[in-house]
């Protein structure tokens, strides 16, 4: 019985360990005050994309009333604080409900490509020869070309939808991701702790997965929040040039485009998408500045 | 130094021969879908389908396809436009024109800037200058594009009124209509240069040989000039000359929103319209031009760093 309990407490024990330690290296943060603003920014907008269905005062693809100026009334009662477009839906609630498909999207396409990355250069670094020979010409011909091409073609040739993007993001994304992990493996795999692993006999996945990848988490992580930023001006130049996600469900990008052609007469329309996309992407960048600048400091 | 030219310009020769195979797998064969449907569209019949696949050859194995199709490129015969009803070599050489045009005041005016305030900013590291130009440079660089060109037309085109909105240039080539599209770019492009140019000053300047430099007593203005930028600027030299594969990307949305008839313009057309022989051709423009100037940038890397040179 007490040998049961001891050792079902044993891994809870670690997790908790863990997410204080994690919650204390984010406390970190605190000693740049750049970092503290992008983590402010981006818990703003995870807050408000959770939050969506509370602070959204319209549905967001209704049509209600059309070319609504900023801080008008509606006539049904409310206010349209941030105007409306030409069909007449309420901006402030297509960008609060645009949110949830950015913070939706591109951190899965990030994971995707996070994963595909991190095994591919896993295995090129820790094998070498000629699996790290064809990974790396592989990585080579896809970073090649212009990324928008290799977008447009890719997007032209399986269509637009949600799922597509996320391929896309991938096929596009991983090559420049197996490039970092390769060379950190490089360093690492040379250290006494991997050697100790071989000589246990653990498996070369094992080695790579347990020993080898946690200690290459610090440059990672910066890079996915970089990273996190690139896909979200992606997914929003896709959605401008008419290539992302379809309509009507709300997309910064896509709201961009279906009315910039008015925006002489109504700029609210294309301006506060634009705020919107921007603040976001501002602080995944600033956030990853100020990670770096901690992880220099130690 | 010869073997590394040898060695690289295999490697471009190879990656444009796969390019190659990877656009023709994927557009001209049913790999994605049927390239007649795509060209004649869902309401064709399946004997107009037929009639169109047997005058464009689609009915020979895909192997033979291929090698006529590369031969073709090969001497310049890049098939005809649908959208432009005309031979694809016609329609892309003055849009390429017109970017290239683009391109090169984007650059005359973003290489200065961004090497002027990186070399600042990596002279004295975390120094005020320092800090407020990096955070600059990120508050710039976290802006997409067609939100800078919408934040930019908002404020010179419909308030202040000092500048055109679109860039068609359909009367003619007008300056004025090169700088807002030129600005979007410089903008969203300087930022990432001039981190590049401050990470290498930066570390030239923590060097052995400059710090003897200003011990010896050297003006701290010749030091600089003399000693340390002719170090700090070889990797921004790389940095730049992959910014052409970076700006091949950029004036796509650039030239979409000010409707300037360049290239990007035309590639994002050719899609959108499933002009599937234009969209080869200019894939492959993107990639030749994109593959020779990073092979240019390895070189140039290797010829200017003594380091590599003599070894």
């Amino acid at each position: 019985m007490d040998t049961s309990t001891a050792t079902t407490k044993m891994p809870t024990a670690g997790y908790g360990a863990a997410i204080w330690r994690g919650l204390k290296s984010f406390g970190l943060l605190r000693e740049s005050w750049v970092g503290m603003v992008g983590a402010f920014l981006v818990l703003f907008w995870v807050l408000v994309a959770i939050l969506a269905p509370l602070l959204a005062p319209f549905d967001p693809n209704s049509s209600i009333q059309p070319f609504a100026k900023p801080m008008m009334a509606a006539a049904k009662g409310g206010t349209f604080w941030l105007g409306t477009d030409h069909i007449g839906r309420d901006i402030l609630s297509r960008i609060i409900w645009g949110s949830r498909t950015v913070l939706i999207y591109a951190p899965l396409a990030t994971i995707c490509a996070y994963t595909v990355g991190i095994l591919m250069g896993l295995a090129a670094g820790y094998r070498g020869g000629w699996v790290d020979d064809v990974l790396s010409r592989i990585a080579d011909i896809i970073l090649s070309f212009p990324v928008l091409v290799l977008y447009i073609i890719i997007i032209a040739t399986i269509g637009a939808s949600g799922l597509n993007i996320i391929i896309a993001i991938t096929f596009a994304s991983s090559p420049g991701i197996m490039r970092i992990v390769r060379g950190l493996v490089l360093d690492l795999r040379n250290r006494d702790y991997v050697a100790a692993a071989q000589t246990r006999g653990e498996s070369d996945w094992k080695v790579m997965l347990v020993e080898i990848l946690p200690n290459a988490r610090g440059p990672l992580i910066v890079d996915a929040c970089l990273r996190l930023g690139y896909v979200i001006i992606t997914i929003g130049v896709l959605g401008f040039l008419g290539l992302g996600l379809p309509p009507p469900d709300p997309d910064w990008g896509g709201m961009v485009n279906e009315t910039r052609q008015m925006a002489m007469a109504f700029p609210h329309m294309t301006l506060f998408p634009c705020i919107a996309i921007s603040s976001l992407i501002l602080g995944f960048n600033l956030l990853a500045d100020g990670l770096r600048e901690i992880s220099l400091r130690d | 130094m010869v073997t590394l030219m040898v060695k690289r310009f295999g490697f471009m020769i190879f990656t444009m021969i796969v390019v190659s195979v990877i656009l023709f797998l994927l557009l001209e064969t049913d790999l994605t879908g049927d390239p007649a449907i795509r060209v004649l569209g869902q309401f064709s019949n399946e004997e107009q389908r037929e009639m169109w696949r047997e005058q464009h050859g689609y009915n020979q194995p895909v192997m033979v396809r291929y090698v006529k199709w590369l031969g073709n490129f090969a001497t310049g015969d890049l098939g005809e436009s649908i959208r432009f009803k005309g031979p694809v070599a016609d329609v892309m050489l003055p849009r390429l024109w017109n970017t290239a045009i683009l391109g090169f005041w984007t650059f005359a005016i973003m290489i200065p800037l961004s090497l002027t305030l990186g070399v600042l900013s990596g002279m004295k590291e975390g120094s005020k200058l320092d800090r407020s130009i990096s955070v600059f440079g990120i508050l710039t660089t976290s802006v997409p594009e067609f939100a800078s060109a919408v934040i930019f037309s908002s404020l010179f085109v419909f308030g202040l009124k000092w500048l055109p909105g679109t860039s068609s240039m359909s009367g003619g080539f007008e300056f004025k209509q090169l700088i807002l599209p030129a600005m979007v770019l410089i903008v969203y492009d300087f930022g990432y240069v001039a981190r590049m140019t401050r990470a290498s000053m930066a570390e030239v300047m923590t060097s052995q040989y400059v710090r003897t430099a200003v011990l010896k007593g050297l003006p701290y203005k010749s030091v600089i000039v003399k000693h340390a930028l002719r170090n700090a600027l070889i990797a921004p030299f790389t940095v730049i000359m992959l910014q052409i594969n970076w700006l091949l990307s950029g004036v796509i949305v650039v030239e979409f929103f000010f409707a300037y008839k360049g290239f990007g313009a035309l590639i994002l057309e050719a899609s959108l319209n499933n002009d599937i022989a234009l969209l080869e051709a200019c894939a492959m423009v993107a990639v030749c031009v994109a593959v020779t100037t990073q092979t240019l940038a390895d070189i140039g890397y290797t010829f200017l760093n003594p380091r590599i040179r003599f070894s």
